[in-house]
């Protein structure tokens, strides 16, 4: 018996490659390693050559050649949308499997059932809200939570019957139920709240191959379901914190908002893109806050080139701060801005860039809101109150690049709107940032 | 074929594996990580490889599960790509 060996090389190596993304440098060979190590265990499974092995190599090449075409196709706007649809294929291959060992009658396969049909219709809703599909977005479910519980309830009476009468009808009905299960608990939450849902069904996926491994006697898909399942936890539970929330609160109390809060009274001041970059060109020092409004409208080439010119040209210091939750992944901003060239060394976290602001000239922020927003330190009353949020409003003026004054995802106002050091810049985030650009060339 | 308290403690092992690699991530390649950790998640493919069910459903579960694998691999190698472009400029 090789096999055991074979796998513990592999396991060895895919532990290697997630701790070697502890630096950028090191990530892309943390990779490399990952893949061997990955292609390795896929291949010691044919030896000895299963059943009809022609079969399962030619579904392992064609599934191989669509998924990388899309993974190397597809835009990067629309990267998360592709995570989640790419977790969903697992979840569905879990269903599979589940499906065609039924007679094994296995209460830890029906686990692994359970929990890839909902890894897979929760990702599938969760891609189209990403992918923006208008019918997704703006549902709301009455009595959400208690429908979850009874589909939960009947989930887990059918899996029983199941096993009472061993009858492969009760286990379609579970799965069934699953699925529409997975539906009900993603449709309701919002886009801000899609980082936590991408990382908890990442975490889901992992669990599945620890139910298939459990029912299998698989000590690899055991060791490495644990380790993807734990991570995707404590992925979550990083946004999660970083949103001030809980996986409770969020799956069962999802606050939806449909109501869009016009301005009120109040006036906030706007500026023109010629003015901002006169303040901006006459500033020492400057840092840049994006939001998923930078993503929204692919602003980060014009954002670096402004970087850029402020830099060289009128040698400001420039750097770029993020918020955990910025953008609809985990770690979204800073993809987008290692797209367009930024240094990993300008980019900064929270808790390493907040103390900055008080001696910040301009903060810069481009298509974010809620993550600035004073109300979650000072207004106990607001729904925010509480999260973490990078302190933009103590630096000496704000400039706000946004559509309009509409409030963000959580529906609350913005205070700092209203500030007499905020300026508004109105418009598409590239377009202003672009003209920004224009000026200061000149 | 192995013991359950043997499958059992690779389990236990294998979170606390999973808690600290995961923990030492920098937060600037979460989204990569995330790809990557997706796409190691169609391990679930050797599931179905090596499983006793119906070859029908075998063979839609490796389709699937490899969809999933190597499109993982290829959106975090060019998410890591572009971290590298700077790295080496730099």
């Amino acid at each position: 018996m090789i096999l055991p060996y074979i796998y513990t090389i592999s396991i060895c190596a895919l532990i290697l490659a997630i701790r070697f993304m502890s630096s950028p440098r090191s990530a892309h060979s943390g990779a490399i390693i990952g893949i061997f190590g990955m292609i390795l265990a896929i291949l010691s499974d044919f030896i000895p050559l299963p059943q009809h092995f022609i079969y399962l190599i030619m579904a392992l090449v064609c599934g191989a050649t669509i998924g990388i075409i899309a993974g190397l196709k597809i835009k990067i706007s629309s990267l998360p949308q592709m995570v989640a649809i790419l977790n969903g294929f697992g979840g569905a291959a879990a269903v599979c499997i589940a499906a065609g060992d039924v007679h094994m009658f296995s209460p830890s396969l029906d686990c692994g059932g359970i929990i890839g049909a909902i890894t897979f219709s929760g990702s599938i809703i969760a891609f189209c809200k990403l992918h923006g599909f208008s019918f997704f977005q703006k549902t709301s479910i009455s009595h959400h939570t208690s429908i979850n519980f009874i589909l939960l309830l009947l989930t887990v009476l059918s899996t029983i019957m199941f096993h009472c009468h061993n009858e492969p009808l009760y286990f379609s009905v579970m799965i069934f139920l699953s699925l529409l299960l997975g539906v009900f608990i993603v449709l309701p939450i919002g886009g801000a709240d899609m980082p936590i849902i991408i990382s908890t069904l990442n975490a889901c996926s992992g669990w599945t191959s620890v139910a298939i491994g459990f029912a299998q006697n698989n000590l690899l898909l055991i060791s490495i379901g644990a380790i993807i399942g734990v991570g995707g936890i404590v992925l979550a539970n990083i946004m999660i914190k970083a949103m001030n929330t809980s996986l409770i609160k969020l799956f069962f109390h999802p606050k939806i908002n449909n109501q869009t809060t016009d301005s009120p009274n109040k006036l906030a001041q706007s500026i023109s893109p010629q003015d901002a970059a006169f303040i901006m060109q006459n500033s020492a020092k400057i840092i840049i806050v994006p939001g998923f409004g930078m993503a929204a409208a692919s602003a980060q080439h014009a954002l670096k080139n402004m970087a850029d010119l402020l830099r060289n040209k009128f040698s400001v210091d420039v750097k770029y701060a993020i918020h955990p939750v910025a953008g609809r992944m985990p770690g979204h901003m800073n993809v987008l801005l290692a797209e367009a060239n930024v240094s990993y060394d300008e980019v900064f976290e929270l808790e390493d860039i907040n103390h900055e602001f008080s001696e910040t000239d301009v903060a810069y922020v481009i298509g974010a809101n809620d993550i600035t927003n004073p109300d979650a330190r000072t207004n106990q009353s607001s729904p925010l109150y509480g999260m973490p949020i990078l302190e933009v409003s103590k630096a000496k003026t704000v400039f706000f690049i946004k559509r309009s004054l509409k409030s963000g995802y959580s529906g609350v106002d913005n205070p700092l709107f209203f500030a007499p050091n905020t300026y508004m810049l109105y418009g598409d985030a590239k377009k202003v940032t672009e003209e920004i650009d224009k000026f200061l060339e000149q | 074929m192995l013991f359950l308290s043997t499958l059992i403690l690779i389990f236990i092992l294998s979170c606390f594996v999973g808690y600290f690699a995961i923990l030492r991530v920098t937060p600037a390649l979460y989204s990569p990580l995330m790809s990557f950790s997706n796409a190691i998640s169609g391990i679930v493919i050797i599931g179905a490889i090596t499983g006793y069910g119906s070859d029908f459903w075998n063979f839609i579960a490796v389709f699937l599960a490899s969809i999933n694998i190597f499109g993982g691999f290829a959106v975090s190698s060019r998410m890591l790509n572009m971290f590298k472009k700077k790295g080496t400029k730099k």
